[in-house]
């Protein structure tokens, strides 16, 4: 009886095959991914001054919009339709998702396509969402929106191109990126790293103290960071079976190995355990294990989380010592998170986790030949990315202006920007009179 | 009339106000206020960079007495918000005008 259930459901009603179980994980991990953004939102929030936290959340959620309208119309095809040279970016068959329910070029799914499209449509959006931590405080909103826009075509869907596309050269070369740690991670920490030197810092950054406003905000982001990231790691199995609960096991451990891995140094450089430092471990070690969470067991994972959280700890130092303002540390986090998973893969890929790996990792006795890869994988994409995003931003500041005058920076953005107030906890914050 | 002005530890208001009412004190402002004196700030750590934070939070009493009755209130503020810590605040009291009880119309002592 129940083989023949079984028999009865896995009856392709359709052609190609569609998996009743993997469609529904999938869509469940599709609203996960989801919730990242707003997570974001919070988590960069709470770390912003309180004249700057509703410009800070509308980064964000412009970004959905954004991200969203360009990844349908263009950024899609450009990503995953069938490969128009070289390996380096799609052609425009799937252009506004003309042909797109059909399937996905090379990939053969066991879900439908549109969800597919959906899933990594979220992945673009939170991609982008992940640089307003470097925008923060000081770039003009419609500056922003080009921006965003922009970016979203040039520089992700050609990096998620190459990686995640079966006809991308870094897949092709055999680059093992589980869910982003080339594209996601890498890709948006070296875009940061331009956005802040054509913006420069924040006015009196680094003399004065810019302590975060609401850390309880900041810890209620990392927690949906957390919660969403099962999806997105977990979801890029795009099956509902042992792949995806091995990467959702991989990416928990992960996350706590790098708040232990944070706190544990922090206690020992400062003397104190900190809030934000529980958090922001967790997301550094949730970085690196994204790269690498379908092919990790449960142990390194836990490992890479440890050193991710304690090697992000030290790379915040490095703003301080060059003198960039990365305001919330999206290189320190997102970019070396990022290199440091994507490289990690090539020391303990497992074949009994994945299949997908044909050389295992330096330490299951593989040699270096992954790693190597790995290595070409975080280059070429740190070169690409830094390099257009900041060509793209050196031309938005010399055309539209990327930054805002001194008035409204020290006004704040939430005034200056959307004319919104995030607090009023005074009585007198609200006297005024309605112009209605 | 006097303004009796105290900054002083936040958790000392509750024990000023139970101090002054045998008084016959049943009214005061009271404000957050930040400032530095010979206490100096404290450290804070966020992502492992330390800062120095110079302000500390302290609270502002304000009491309109009668001029008769500032020697006492002084002592009781003082009295009761001493802990012998650096920090403990200043006290200080002016010499007022004028005061007129808005609901009422009343002046002076009456007003108090």
């Amino acid at each position: 009886m129940h083989a023949l259930l079984h028999a009865l459901a896995s009856s392709p009603a359709s052609s190609p095959h569609v998996d009743a179980g993997d469609t529904a994980w999938v869509l469940t991990c599709t609203a996960l991914v989801l919730l990242m953004t707003p997570g974001l939102a919070f988590f960069y929030a709470g770390m912003v001054r309180s004249k700057h936290v509703l410009a800070m959340i509308m980064q964000s959620f412009a970004c959905i919009a954004i991200v969203s309208v360009t990844w349908v119309l263009v950024g899609y095809s450009l990503a995953f339709d069938k490969d128009a040279g070289a390996g380096l970016i799609g052609g425009l068959h799937l252009v506004g998702l003309a042909h797109a329910a059909d399937g996905v070029p090379g990939t053969p799914l066991s879900i439908p396509p549109l969800v597919f499209v959906l899933f990594q449509l979220l992945f673009a959006v939170l991609t982008a969402a992940l640089l307003t931590g470097a925008t923060a405080d000081r770039v003009r909103f419609e500056s922003f929106v080009v921006l965003v826009a922009v970016w979203s075509v040039l520089v992700y869907a050609p990096v998620a191109h190459w990686a995640f596309s079966p006809d991308g050269w870094l897949h092709r070369l055999g680059l093992l990126d589980f869910a982003g740690g080339t594209v996601v991670e890498t890709c948006s920490g070296a875009s940061a790293l331009a956005l802040v030197l054509v913006l420069g810092p924040r006015r009196g950054w680094p003399r004065e103290m810019m302590a975060p406003h609401n850390l309880p905000l900041t810890l209620l982001g990392a927690g949906l960071l957390w919660v969403g990231w099962i999806g997105f790691n977990a979801g890029s199995a795009l099956s509902a079976g042992s792949l995806a609960a091995s990467a959702a096991l991989a990416t928990h451990l992960s996350g706590v190995g790098g708040m232990i891995g944070w706190l544990a140094l922090e206690k020992k450089l400062t003397g104190k355990a900190t809030t934000l430092g529980a958090a922001s471990g967790a997301v550094a070690g949730l970085v690196a294990i994204t790269p690498a969470a379908g092919y990790l067991q449960p142990l390194p994972a836990l490992l890479l989380g440890v050193v991710a959280g304690a090697v992000c700890l030290f790379a915040i130092r490095l703003k301080f010592r060059f003198r960039y303002d990365d305001s919330l540390d999206v290189v320190a986090v997102h970019y070396v998170g990022g290199v440091v998973g994507t490289l990690c893969v090539g020391l303990f890929a497992a074949a009994a986790v994945n299949p997908a790996v044909t050389h295992q990792g330096l330490f299951l006795g593989g040699g270096l030949e992954q790693l190597g890869k790995q290595l070409v994988g975080v280059a070429a994409t740190s070169v690409f990315a830094f390099a257009a995003t900041y060509v793209l931003a050196r031309v938005l500041h010399a055309t539209m202006g990327l930054r805002v005058t001194a008035d409204d920076e020290h006004a704040g953005l939430d005034t200056s920007q959307h004319a919104e107030t995030a607090y009023e906890l005074t009585t007198t914050s609200t006297i005024g009179r309605s112009h209605g | 009339m006097r303004l009796v002005t105290a900054i002083l530890r936040p958790h000392a208001v509750d024990d000023v106000r139970a101090a002054l009412e045998p008084l016959g004190v049943h009214g005061m402002t009271v404000s957050d206020v930040h400032g530095y004196g010979r206490q100096g700030g404290h450290t804070e750590v966020y992502r492992g960079a330390e800062y120095r934070v110079d302000l500390v939070p302290k609270i502002r009493v304000e009491v309109l007495v009668d001029d008769d009755e500032a020697d006492a209130v002084v002592r009781a503020v003082v009295e009761t918000a001493r802990t012998g810590r650096i920090g403990d605040g200043k006290v200080w009291v002016q010499t007022v005008d004028e005061v007129v009880r808005v609901r009422t119309g009343e002046v002076g002592a009456a007003a108090i």
